[in-house]
């Protein structure tokens, strides 16, 4: 494409990324690259960390799925610092878990003793209603890791009578409306949900054009 | 991966069988799915299930084909399937791009869902970059069109009688050795593996695709939708049958919110 400047560029495309050269790139892997390729895909691998009330740490897998009926997730540095202000403290609560990744954006650890400032995701549960779950994730989770976190966190808890809620936020000029997002009051609340939620929601939904998307979509 | 949606009609509603499945492939200027919801929209087609996958980015938001309050709250996410069974047809939109490394696998999964749930057809909506034409393609209609070899025998015949123009092949090495010719769809997305794939497994694919660029792009995508026409009819009528697709709510606001007062 050439520009009004004379130079030619290659415009990027809406459409994402032309796979049509990684196409002939993957029939020509050889054992080298392909050895490379699945190294990176064991890093960007999640685990997650469940503490049992022994203080024991162990793998999700061995546990017996955890029986949930509030999940609170805190998705982004804002999100996880509301939860930090205003809900957690360490005498209701007590740290059962954690995740570990590690991706271009930010690694985390699997300690649960972090900073504020830090990436991290940690999971919570209040010690007088074990059923109700907390989960504060600052660090950023990329896309292709998205799927997998969905399926480690929540193939550990049991899904009957389980209602989630999700906190996140977006930068208000990221808003889709008909007049200008400089004299829009902000900040301001929108919600999404499922038409199994049934009780009444604390603000107005999310209108049309606008989309939720990364974690808090998955 | 294909999750049927309750709707309380039973199975009914997700038998495909013998219906024209209609898929946009994420491609130069997202026209395939442009199209895909000017079809949805104009036949206010039912949503029948989703796709549940970890190849596409993740979004999720409120319906977008939404005419009223009533009808405005259903969430709706990045891969579902809708369904018109008055003319047969199956939409599959999908509205995000593949994460790296994911087209694949997706593409397996989706020839082998088509198998499975024995549509009659697929046609693939695309797009391909228009820079890349040559001299003969500048001149003329930007629309082409493939055909497996399993449709070419069904429907080959009605290409002619249109008056398609079938997509050229190029040199596979230009300059050096100009017998050897290959398909060549740059922009299209996964259309290429898509249709080489169908042709090798015999199913019955067409590809649509307009030459375009990046911008807006529903010009585009009327273009694409009304030759689709020409074929399926899913429209009859004798006069311009632009005016009669209907554009969804979710195309409002393209390209960004109002301006600020405060700017005059």
């Amino acid at each position: 494409m050439a520009t009004f400047f004379g130079e030619v560029v290659v415009a990027p495309s809406r459409a994402g990324v032309d796979d049509e050269e990684s196409a002939e790139e993957a029939c020509e892997e050889t054992p080298e690259d392909r050895e490379i390729r699945r190294e990176l895909e064991k890093k960007r691998e999640i685990d997650v960390l469940w503490t049992l009330k022994s203080g024991a740490s162990s793998e999700s897998s061995a546990d017996e799925p955890f029986v949930c009926s509030t999940f609170i997730i805190a998705i982004g540095h804002n999100a996880a610092a509301f939860l930090s202000s205003f809900i957690l403290d360490s005498v209701c609560w007590e740290v059962v878990g954690v995740v570990k990744l590690w991706n271009e954006w930010c690694r985390t650890s699997n300690t649960t003793n972090v900073l504020p400032t830090d990436s991290f995701c940690l999971f919570y549960r209040l010690i007088s209603d074990p059923t109700v779950f907390l989960c504060q994730c600052s660090c950023y989770v990329a896309e292709d890791q998205q799927f997998q976190w969905l399926e480690k966190v929540f193939g550990c808890m049991r899904k009957e009578g389980l209602q989630v809620t999700i906190l996140s936020t977006c930068p208000v000029a990221d808003y889709k409306t008909q007049e200008s997002t400089l004299t829009l009051p902000s900040p301001f609340l929108k919600a999404l949900k499922t038409k199994e939620f049934k009780e009444q929601v604390c603000c107005p939904l999310l209108e049309q054009p606008n989309i939720v998307r990364d974690l808090p979509a998955a | 991966m294909f999750v049927p949606c309750d709707r309380g009609g039973g199975s009914a509603s997700s038998d495909f069988k013998g219906s024209t499945l209609l898929v946009p492939a994420v491609s130069v200027g997202n026209v395939g799915q442009l199209a895909a919801d000017l079809v949805i929209s104009t036949f206010d087609m039912t949503k029948v299930g989703y796709f549940y996958t970890d190849c596409l980015v993740p979004m999720v938001g409120n319906n977008p084909y939404a005419t009223a309050e009533e009808n405005a709250m259903e969430l709706s996410i990045n891969a579902e399937v809708y369904s018109l069974p008055s003319k047969k047809l199956v939409v599959l939109q999908i509205r995000s791009p593949f994460i790296k490394n994911k087209y694949r696998p997706f593409c397996q999964t989706l020839l082998s869902w088509v198998k499975s749930s024995k549509c009659a057809r697929v046609v693939l909506l695309s797009s391909s970059h228009a820079y890349q034409r040559d001299d003969e393609q500048l001149l003329g209609t930007p629309l082409r069109y493939l055909l497996t070899p399993d449709l070419e025998k069904a429907v080959g015949g009605l290409m002619q009688e249109l008056n398609w123009k079938e997509m050229e092949k190029v040199a596979a090495y230009p300059g050096i050795n100009d017998t050897e010719k290959v398909l060549h769809i740059p922009g299209g997305g996964i259309t290429k593996l898509l249709f080489t794939e169908s042709c090798s497994k015999g199913i019955q694919m067409a590809v649509l695709l307009k030459f375009c660029s990046e911008g807006d792009n529903i010009p585009d995508a009327f273009a694409l939708v009304n030759y689709l026409n020409e074929w399926l009819q899913l429209i009859k009528s004798e006069v311009n049958t632009s005016s009669q697709w209907k554009i969804p709510s979710s195309w409002r606001l393209l390209f960004g919110n109002g301006l600020p007062p405060a700017l005059f």
